[in-house]
């Protein structure tokens, strides 16, 4: 239960972040808030040659409101989402990550490029068609939410890459609803309804590898374009119920007739 | 290879030399002699190794020690008087068979500790909620609740 040793390195800038992945030659790991990061490395699940802490990095830890969006540095904490006004829905389902101390350390950046089909943050990304600005060496890009996330804890990014800011739109109508089995633990399943310039969309957490944007529009119909498979928590059956009734629920708390 | 770092425990100052890959509750426990922090799962689903860290709450075995560089992390070991009076909620433990074995205390009173500093009249839901990272094999968690409670309400 004791990570395998590794290099340190704590650099102060984007650049030097960049410059440390690409010296460790895909064998580097960023590490924010490393509550996800350091439990694997813990059983030696992950062995990380070199630990790229971005703790330090100025700059990445405002969180700005404007024209309708409110862009989250990747170094804002949960507990600051949880109590920030400026989005009540990423407000609402940062309370459900985890716990307070977990909250404390834990990051926005971190959560969207841990890229966890369980997580809350991944599915309001998909939700309300939120941008992900990503530094490399090349400069910055934005990639949609939607493309990040290409499998369970994979993206699209490249492993000299890194998260440095979420843009997550406003949305005019929200619902959030999930099913834990106790509180503080991964959802089994988690359904955001978000509507954004007047496009509703419904996206399920916990049912697929990525966060799942459904093309119905109610919760009766959900149901059949679902595939999730069953393991210990939970088998396909039950969590495809579970999705309908918390689309259920995150619509009627949208106002929006399911 | 080791990292010199200074962080400040209990009030108390540490120049420590600590291998990175040691965590925080590592080094709390094994270079500055507070093994009041207990260490459950060593992965962050106990929270028997909950400290505060620039006072917010955080799982030591979660952060690396050479990440508390310069910062002032509060232990169990802090929170009596200087004459070993018992801080009111050490006594409401007590007084409320709030532990039973003892291992997840330290845990759940620091936790509390952030939970009386941070919510100013709590009711029975919110300190279950708040405490519910911490893991108690023992009591069944009602005396732990009765003695938060009565914490909060006694001061």
């Amino acid at each position: 239960m004791k990570c395998a040793p590794f290099e340190y390195v704590r650099p102060t800038s984007v650049d030097d972040v960049l410059a440390a992945l690409a010296e460790a030659d895909g064998e580097g790991k960023i590490l924010a808030g490393g509550q996800s990061l350091v439990p694997v490395m813990a059983l030696r699940m992950a062995r990380p040659a070199v630990l790229v802490d971005v703790n330090k990095v100025e700059g990445l830890s405002d969180l700005e409101c404007d024209d309708g969006s409110v862009h989250v540095g990747a170094l804002v904490r949960h507990r600051t989402l949880a109590e920030q006004t400026a989005h009540p829905l990423l407000a609402e389902a940062a309370r459900h990550i985890g716990h307070t101390a977990i909250r404390t350390r834990g990051t926005a950046g971190g959560s969207i490029a841990h890229a966890d089909p369980a997580a809350e943050l991944p599915v309001v990304a998909v939700a309300t068609g939120a941008t992900v600005t990503v530094a490399g060496a090349d400069g910055d890009r934005w990639v949609a939410a939607e493309d990040l996330f290409a499998g369970p804890l994979m993206t699209t990014l490249d492993p000299d890459e890194m998260v440095t800011g979420i843009d997550f739109p406003v949305p005019t109508r929200w619902g959030f609803a999930e099913f834990a089995r106790r509180h503080g633990d991964f959802a089994l399943v988690t359904v955001v309804v978000a509507e954004v310039d007047g496009d509703l969309r419904i996206v399920v957490g916990g049912v697929g590898p990525v966060p799942i944007r459904a093309r119905s529009t109610g919760a009766e119909t959900l149901g059949d374009e679902l595939t999730p498979t069953g393991d210990l928590h939970g088998s396909a059956d039950f969590r495809r119920g579970l999705a309908i009734e918390m689309a259920r629920r995150a619509l009627a708390s949208a106002g929006i007739q399911g | 290879m080791s990292v010199d770092i200074t962080m400040i425990v209990d009030g108390e100052r540490f120049d420590l030399a600590v291998e990175p890959r040691h965590t925080l509750a590592d080094v709390l426990r094994e270079q500055c002699g507070r093994t009041g922090t207990h260490v459950g799962c060593e992965h962050g689903v106990c929270g028997a190794c909950t400290v505060l860290v620039d006072d917010e709450p955080v799982r030591s075995c979660l952060m690396f020690a050479v990440q508390a560089r310069e910062c002032t992390v509060s232990t169990v070991e802090g929170l009596e008087g200087e004459d070993g009076t018992l801080h009111p909620l050490q006594q409401a433990f007590a007084d409320h068979h709030g532990l039973q074995c003892g291992f997840c205390t330290p845990g759940m009173l620091m936790t509390a500790v952030n939970l009386l500093d941070t919510v100013a009249d709590p009711d029975r839901e919110t300190i279950r909620a708040e405490m519910s990272g911490n893991i108690c094999r023992c009591t069944g968690y009602t005396g732990i609740v009765d003695a938060v409670e009565d914490a909060a309400r006694s001061r």
